[in-house]
């Protein structure tokens, strides 16, 4: 039971993350792939983080009597990979305003269209 | 916004507890969760809420755009400056070792600053992302 | 036992999320089930003793994220438009590449595992150092701030950029810009 869900837990997270993937490159609405764009990295961050996981083990603050720690190093590697990512976001965000502003559209099929008729 | 009393009522008395609770995590962030990061978010999602209830133009006359501004800066600069002290100081680029007499009470003064200037630079984009957003007419 | 149960839980509702994500067209509806996925995966990282990036995907994910969301849907439209047609080649190239991803973690460490290659070498010198180097219990501000700083560096540094980048574009500069396209209207 245990040797099972020791490999179940990277299964269910690697369906959500290509889940997050088909709304970036199936739909056609700019926000919608930039919310599909958040789903997929939050995903890599569970997935990350669950590699750290030491059973038994309690939040890498060290304590008197605690002997085992979780792994500290994906927590470091994850904290920026956020703060990263919504910096992505917020440029992104901004990208579609003016987007919007230019073609009248935030739909990517009425911008390809435009596009090919200029 | 004018007529929901509640949540005029509440943000004012909510919004120092916000502020108090963002300067908590900066600084206890060596001793429990927190840090730059968390406190420069908690900082900026306190203002976000002040400016959703009482306007951006309320919320501006507190934090001018200039003083934002020069924080974005700011806290990067303090960084990096806290770096460069580091080399004057005889040791590699960011090792906060030199910074005090003992190495350990270095590298809790080098930690310090340098969390401080992130949480300054984080507080001062996102507020200004959102103030920018906010304000942004098409014509 | 606790955890797993907690985590299948969590899990199970992410995934209800997501498909929500998928198939709604209303996108403050999208945009709300977004931050509620980003708290759950804040919720899964209390499950994993994560707590600095539990606190830190809760305050950008559930909170900055979907602020600057609602902000750009005021400023643009609400609703997406009706695929027009059966995205069949997007599918398969999810499918394959969750396919692949799962036959590749057929070899990794069991989870939880003390001895997976992940948790020996460079994690087991920075849980056995701190105390002595830095003194700072907080092992994940010590590595961040002190052990790692040049990559915090970068960290804000990209920070500062999106900021910038933010100001340039919609900082209602005047000159120069044509006038704006007319909206179409996104109805299906």
């Amino acid at each position: 039971m245990v040797d099972f869900f020791g490999l179940y837990n990277y299964w269910i997270v690697i369906v959500l993350a290509m889940a997050g993937m088909y709304i970036v490159i199936a739909r056609g609405n700019l926000i919608k792939k930039l919310v599909g764009l958040n789903v997929f990295q939050a995903s890599v961050f569970v997935l990350y983080i669950s590699f750290g996981k030491v059973s038994g083990g309690t939040a890498p603050i060290l304590l008197k009597g605690v002997v085992t720690y979780s792994n500290p190093l994906p927590h470091v590697l994850i904290l920026t990979a956020i703060v990263v990512g919504v910096a992505t976001t917020a440029l992104g965000l901004a990208l579609v305003v003016r987007i919007r502003r230019e073609y009248g559209t935030i739909e990517e099929d009425d911008i390809h269209s435009q596009d090919g008729h200029t | 916004m004018r007529e929901y009393l509640i949540l005029r009522v509440i943000t004012k008395l909510l919004f120092p507890f916000i502020l108090l609770f963002a300067l908590y995590v900066q600084f206890h962030g060596d001793f429990g969760p927190g840090g730059g990061f968390q406190a420069g978010v908690i900082f900026a999602a306190s203002f976000i809420l002040y400016s959703m209830v009482f306007g951006v133009r309320s919320a501006q006359h507190v934090l001018p755009v200039g003083i934002l501004r020069a924080g974005i800066a700011g806290g990067l600069l303090l960084y990096a400056l806290v770096g460069v002290v580091d080399l004057l100081l005889g040791a590699n680029y960011l090792d906060y070792s030199p910074m005090s007499a003992e190495a350990k009470v270095g590298q809790h003064l080098g930690i310090f600053l340098v969390e401080l200037g992130v949480g300054i630079t984080v507080a001062s984009v996102m507020m200004t992302m959102f103030f920018t957003f906010a304000t942004w007419r098409e014509d | 036992m606790m955890l797993e149960v907690i985590d299948i839980i969590i899990l199970t509702l992410m995934t209800v999320t997501v498909i929500g994500i998928v198939v709604m067209r209303n996108l403050l509806a999208v945009v709300m089930l977004g931050g509620i996925y980003s708290l759950l995966a804040a919720s899964i990282f209390v499950a994993l003793d994560a707590v600095d990036v539990a606190f830190t995907e809760a305050a950008v994910g559930a909170g900055i994220s979907t602020v600057l969301f609602i902000g750009t849907l005021a400023l643009t439209t609400r609703v997406e438009k009706r695929p027009k047609h059966k995205p069949l080649l997007p599918l398969c190239v999810c499918i394959i590449t969750g396919a692949v991803l799962i036959y590749g973690s057929l070899d990794m460490a069991r989870f939880g595992d003390p001895n997976s290659p992940a948790n020996r070498h460079v994690a087991a010198h920075y849980l056995e150092n701190t105390k002595k180097d830095t003194g700072v219990p907080n092992v994940v501000t010590a590595v961040l701030a002190s052990y790692r700083g040049y990559d915090t560096l970068g960290e804000v540094t990209v920070i500062f950029t999106a900021g910038i980048g933010v100001i340039l574009l919609l900082g209602n500069w005047r000159r120069g810009l044509k006038p704006p396209a007319p909206h179409h209207e996104d109805k299906a």
